[in-house]
């Protein structure tokens, strides 16, 4: 780039404030503003980045203060993406709301519907009539996303870095995901597959054998990730001792997830405080104590390893049988069925309600324009996402909309550490420090 | 109306369901009709039925489990401070296997770094505010919950704070729970509870200038109808539900 591009390029993002220069970074262009900040004679200067910035994840705004290449203050602005769920979900039926809830973090649709689920369920008490091949499913569903969260996770991590391999791969291996996703529920995101009560649908034949080619394929492909990266001496400079946080800083900014166990802490909501039956599987939570980028990406792939063999072992166990509750005043009466369409309701119960049965047609028309009614009261359930503890605050007043759902999202609470993480490092530092983190707006904003 | 119907427990929507030994909860509002369509006729001919709505009451003792252990420890850990237990909390409630304290709002800090620090009790991880809003309960019209998780007693508890309208503060306990900086905010943005003491209580998702408190039941959702096939369909907050 000729030195006259390069000028008018850091020009165009600088502007004089009554605090000072503010310049903005486009993508591509530290070389410039290294430059300018080089030339100019102002002691504090702020970086504004984002919030279209490539590598921040999203729309999320940084602002940095810089001096020469280390940044003495950091702090996130966020709300780009924020899309009213929570007091939509107030305008919609108890069931409606996994539509909703599935697009908060795009990249773990079924941890925010199982988490919602699952709040639902306790504030109706059918915990434990929730039949088995339907937890079995969720478990399933689950660790396939925490998979694919965790490749997108790494995928980008690598991109940021310039490691575009590490980028084709993740992806590549996201896809085979994405078609189980799209295989199993019709949709490749946003799938509101799990319902209260249980799963909108069953499993499709040629699913456990898809699945099993899965595992193996994913077993054949996570080793070169560690290829790649893990011994790579490029990779490992990067990452190592950047992002530091240390487990009293984890107690105090509330991070979850591999932020947490990168400091040693083996706190896994999947252990501690079992739901959908993670206490019968078989798997590990994998710690390291690096308390740095470079811990947290060994903890992922780790992680995913284990999720592989939990799916294993879903797969093992899934017998014949119901996807939601028996109870005729929470499930919907239909089976959903794939038509040509993608999604639709089967035609044999169409058939049914249309044509033999009168009270079947009333009740389906009840259940699905008026919904249930959940008991007033509150609840709380967390799940352990890909990112932390995601946690679900649900209030009724006995209606049949919810009253009150907030999500306690782990990107939100784990993106606060960012401060804490940069402040004192280099510049080029803050993008790893904030992939590390693996914060997804869409979770964060809501 | 609502006095009266409260007073009868047969009314009473959540009552029927409740162990003997919980008392009615506060009343959060009042359901009309047979079907809770809020418009329209309603032909059953229970359309003048009226029944309240309230949360679930204060439990007394026993509580059950580890509840127990729980409430002994932080009433003797308040009164070791010099604080009356009674006056810091104002009722116990246990419903559906999570255990909730009613805190009186200016007690909150003291409450939280008390079951943060205290051994036997060592709630370390706040999971951040959400806040609710009752309009139909007088006088507590905005409630800020917490959930405090001990990750070395492997516990999880609730507390709750309320605040009337007219006075919408609440202590800030950002300095006992640093995670609860943005929760505040958050929370602020979308009710207007003010968290007294927190370092810079802004706007966090909505824009800076933006007037009212989102998820406030009285803050409309908006929306436009949109045409399908020929017929209207009204915005979500004005098609016909169901309460």
């Amino acid at each position: 780039m000729s030195d006259t591009q390069a000028t008018t390029h850091a020009t165009a993002g600088i502007r004089e404030t009554t605090e000072g220069t503010v310049y903005d970074v486009t993508g591509g262009d530290w070389d410039e503003i290294a430059k300018a900040v080089t030339s100019s004679d102002d002691e504090r200067i702020i970086v504004n980045m984002g919030p279209q910035h490539p590598s921040t994840h999203g729309v999320l705004r940084l602002i940095l203060e810089i001096d020469g290449e280390t940044v003495t203050e950091a702090r996130a602005g966020i709300g780009y993406l924020h899309t009213g769920i929570e007091k939509n979900l107030e305008f919609r039926t108890w069931t409606q709301g996994t539509t909703f809830v599935t697009r908060m973090d795009y990249l773990t649709p079924f941890f925010n519907e199982a988490a919602y689920c699952l709040a639902v369920e306790k504030l109706l008490g059918i915990e434990d009539d929730i039949p088995e091949r339907a937890k079995i499913i969720r478990v399933l569903l689950m660790e396939l996303n925490r998979l694919s969260s965790h490749l997108v996770a790494i995928a980008t991590g690598g991109m940021e870095l310039g490691a575009t391999t590490v980028m084709i791969f993740g992806f590549r291996d996201r896809e085979h995901c994405l078609d189980l996703y799209e295989l199993i529920t019709g949709l490749r995101m946003n799938h509101a597959f799990i319902r209260p009560g249980g799963l909108a649908q069953d499993l499709p034949p040629g699913a456990v054998d898809a699945l099993r080619e899965f595992v193996k394929k994913m077993r054949k492909n996570l080793p070169e990730y560690d290829a790649l990266c893990t011994g790579n001496p490029v990779f490992k400079a990067r990452l190592q001792d950047v992002g530091y946080l240390d487990l009293a800083g984890c107690m105090a900014l509330g991070a979850t997830g591999p932020v947490l166990r990168s400091a040693g802490l083996p706190h896994d909501l999947r252990k501690a405080q079992p739901y959908s039956g993670y206490e019968t599987y078989d798997f590990e939570v994998p710690t390291v104590d690096t308390c740095d980028s470079y811990g947290r990406f060994l903890l992922r792939l780790e992680e995913m390893r284990q999720s592989l063999r939990i799916i294993e072992q879903c797969v093992d166990r899934l017998e014949p049988g119901p996807v939601m509750v028996g109870d005729k005043k929470i499930a919907w009466p239909a089976q959903l069925a794939l038509g040509p369409d993608g999604l639709g309701n089967s035609l044999d119960h169409i058939k049914n309600i249309m044509g033999t049965s009168m009270e079947a047609l009333i009740h389906h028309f009840k259940l699905v324009t008026e919904g249930f009614r959940v008991p007033p009261g509150q609840a709380y359930t967390a799940v352990e996402s890909p990112k932390g503890e995601l946690g679900v605050h649900v209030v009724s007043d006995g209606g049949t909309r919810p009253y009150r759902v907030h999500f306690r999202d782990p990107s939100f609470t784990n993106l606060q550490a960012m401060a804490a993480m940069c402040e004192g490092g280099q510049v080029a530092d803050v993008i790893v420090a904030v992939a590390s983190l693996d914060p997804v707006m869409g979770g964060v904003d809501r | 109306m609502t006095e009266a119907n409260g007073n009868h427990p047969g009314g009473d929507e959540a009552a029927g369901s409740l162990p003997a030994q919980q008392e009615p909860g506060e009343i959060i509002g009042v359901r009309r009709g047979m079907f809770g369509a809020n418009n329209g006729g309603d032909t059953s001919g229970y359309g003048g039925l009226v029944r309240t709505v309230r949360l679930p009451g204060a439990s007394s003792r026993p509580y059950g489990g580890w509840f127990d252990e729980v409430a002994d420890e932080l009433e003797g850990a308040l009164e070791e401070q010099g604080f009356v237990p009674e006056n810091v909390i104002d009722k116990t409630v246990v419903d559906r296997g999570e255990l909730t304290f009613h805190i009186q709002r200016e007690f909150l800090p003291v409450a939280a770094r008390t079951l943060r620090d205290d051994p036997a009790l060592r709630f370390e991880l706040c999971t951040g505010v959400s806040g609710v809003h009752f309009p139909e309960d007088r006088g507590r019209e905005l409630h800020a919950v917490y959930h405090l998780r001990s990750i070395t007693h492997n516990r999880l508890i609730r507390l709750e704070v309320t605040a009337p309208d007219a006075d919408p503060h609440v202590p800030s306990i950002v300095d006992v729970y640093p995670t609860n900086d943005w929760h505040e905010r958050e929370t602020y943005d979308f009710f207007g509870l003010i968290f007294d003491g927190h370092p810079a209580l802004t706007r966090i998702m909505m824009p800076d200038d933006w007037q009212g408190f989102p998820q406030r039941k009285d803050y409309p959702l908006g929306g436009i109808p949109v045409e399908y096939k020929g017929a209207q369909i009204p915005a979500p907050d004005q098609r016909r539900s169901y309460s």
